[in-house]
């Protein structure tokens, strides 16, 4: 499986290479250091929020996971910066991805 | 190395019309021409086109229409600052001997689609620009206790500055008051704190030292070029209130000019929103870190045109592919006393900075008369 197929499955998972054992972020096939083949940890992982503001809609947050994996999520309740929090929802939608954080 | 010089500039207003890009291209390529009589037109041995729009082949088209057949011609695109990656571009032709005279034509409609980077899915489902540009504001708000009244400065400042420049899109000066009460677009952005993407088209000649003697007599040179990508995506931004690649593109900018950042008398920052133009200020060092409202505010109150004279990317318009030609063209008409009701007194040096999708890449030109 790809990491956008477990994605539409609405699985968010880490994608690290088998030869180096290198994070590789964005997710791509090939490890962008020693173009290894990478493979994708699965698990309930914790991101620390960095930044955020809002719109209409709610919180938007910068979240940062290991090794400085970073993404942009939706967040419903107030967020504070140092938070840890999870992904509670992703998936792909109109060819974006998009996560929401609790 | 060839000594490059801008021997002629075209610019035409910014405005929101919906015309085919190409009628927009020809636009400040013809002003250009028709404003300098002296060029051999016959002798343009290259053309690029800098825009991102989708139409194909524009280079040989903008050629064709203006009736020349170039040796060189082709697009770039590098979203926000692809106009000076032409220039740096169209330098390097020039430099390297493998052309003398290259025009380059910048030219955007308003509904552009470099605003929208598709890759980047680590900003999820937020991938227009006031996303990022609210998480810069967020981030610069907190590291150094910014009021959004404190923040309002640049768009005042900006649109004041554009009222005195013809071809900007805004023809409006607006209060601190203006600006925070403006339309909230998220949280840390307020409408005015934005800049629009307009239709425009901006145009250059560049030529070698020889011919740049021969047709001109007051060419401007570039004399320092900096350039540098961190990344594709926002999330590799290390820092949030800081501009990692501005930072390396001044410096490196500075140092083949052999200037030092007091020696600039005028520049043109990046300005995409109000947060922007502290940022840069900081990064390419006209002051330290959390000190870029201050310097704009002392700018402003003392109407010192130094920073954005034609009003910035807030009070121009940013038709993406030509703003960085645009830019360029601003700093050569104060560098040679021709920017008539902006002009900055005694300008002998000055800086160009062009950015693109969230500074994850900048380019930075020291030019000199
Ligand atoms: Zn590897």
């Amino acid at each position: 499986m790809s990491f956008e197929s477990e994605l539409s499955n609405g699985n968010f998972c880490i994608p690290k290479c088998t030869n180096c054992t290198k994070i590789v972020w964005p997710p791509s096939e090939f490890c962008d250091g020693c173009y290894g083949i990478v493979s994708l940890l699965k698990g309930n992982f914790e991101g620390e929020i960095i930044e955020f503001s809002q719109d209409s809609h709610g919180y938007f947050c910068m979240v940062e996971f290991v090794e400085k994996i970073r993404i942009m999520a939706r967040k419903k309740e107030q967020p504070q910066i140092g938070q840890i929090v999870k992904i509670s929802t992703c998936g792909i939608k109109d060819e974006s991805y998009f996560f929401e954080i609790i | 190395m060839n000594k490059v010089g801008i021997v002629a500039t075209g610019i035409t207003p910014f405005t929101m019309d919906d015309k085919k890009i190409e009628s927009v291209l020809l636009e400040s390529t013809k002003e250009l021409l028709k404003n300098n009589p002296s060029i051999p037109k016959n002798e343009i041995d290259s053309v690029i086109v800098s825009t991102n729009n989708n139409s194909k082949y524009l280079s040989p088209i903008l050629s064709e229409m203006i009736g020349i057949k170039p040796k060189i011609a082709h697009s770039i695109e590098n979203l926000c600052n692809s106009g000076t990656n032409s220039i740096v571009s169209g330098y390097s032709y020039i430099a390297s001997g493998l052309a003398d005279l290259v025009l380059i034509s910048g030219a955007e409609r308003y509904d552009s689609p470099g605003q929208i980077l598709d890759w980047d899915n680590s900003r999820g489902a937020f991938k227009h620009p006031i996303f990022w540009a609210s998480i810069f504001t967020s981030a610069y708000k907190r590291e150094f206790s910014i009021k959004d009244e404190d923040l309002a400065i640049i768009s005042v400042k900006n649109h004041k500055h554009a009222q005195k420049n013809p071809n900007a899109l805004s023809k409006k000066t607006y209060s601190i008051n203006d600006v925070i009460n403006s339309k909230a677009i998220t949280g840390d952005l307020k409408l005015l704190d934005c800049s629009r993407s307009c239709t425009g088209s901006a145009s250059i000649l560049l030529a070698s030292e020889k011919i740049a003697k021969e047709i001109s007599d007051n060419p401007v040179w570039i004399t320092g070029i900096g350039q540098k990508t961190i990344s594709a995506g926002f999330t590799k931004n290390d820092s949030l209130s800081s501009m990692e690649s501005t930072k390396i593109s001044s410096k490196n900018a500075l140092k083949m000019a052999q200037k030092e950042i007091e020696q600039i008398d005028v520049a043109e920052i990046h300005d995409a929103f109000s947060v922007c133009e502290p940022m840069a200020l900081e990064s390419i060092g006209f002051t330290n870190s959390g000190n870029g409202l201050k310097f704009a505010k002392e700018l402003h109150e003392s109407d010192n045109f130094k920073i954005n004279p034609r009003g910035g990317l807030i009070g121009s318009g940013h038709p993406l592919g030509a703003t960085g030609i645009a830019q360029t063209i601003e700093i050569v008409q104060q560098l040679q006393s021709k920017a008539h009701n902006r002009q900055v007194e005694n300008a002998k040096t000055g800086l160009v900075h062009n950015m693109s999708a969230a500074a994850t890449s900048s380019t930075v030109l020291v030019l000199e008369t």
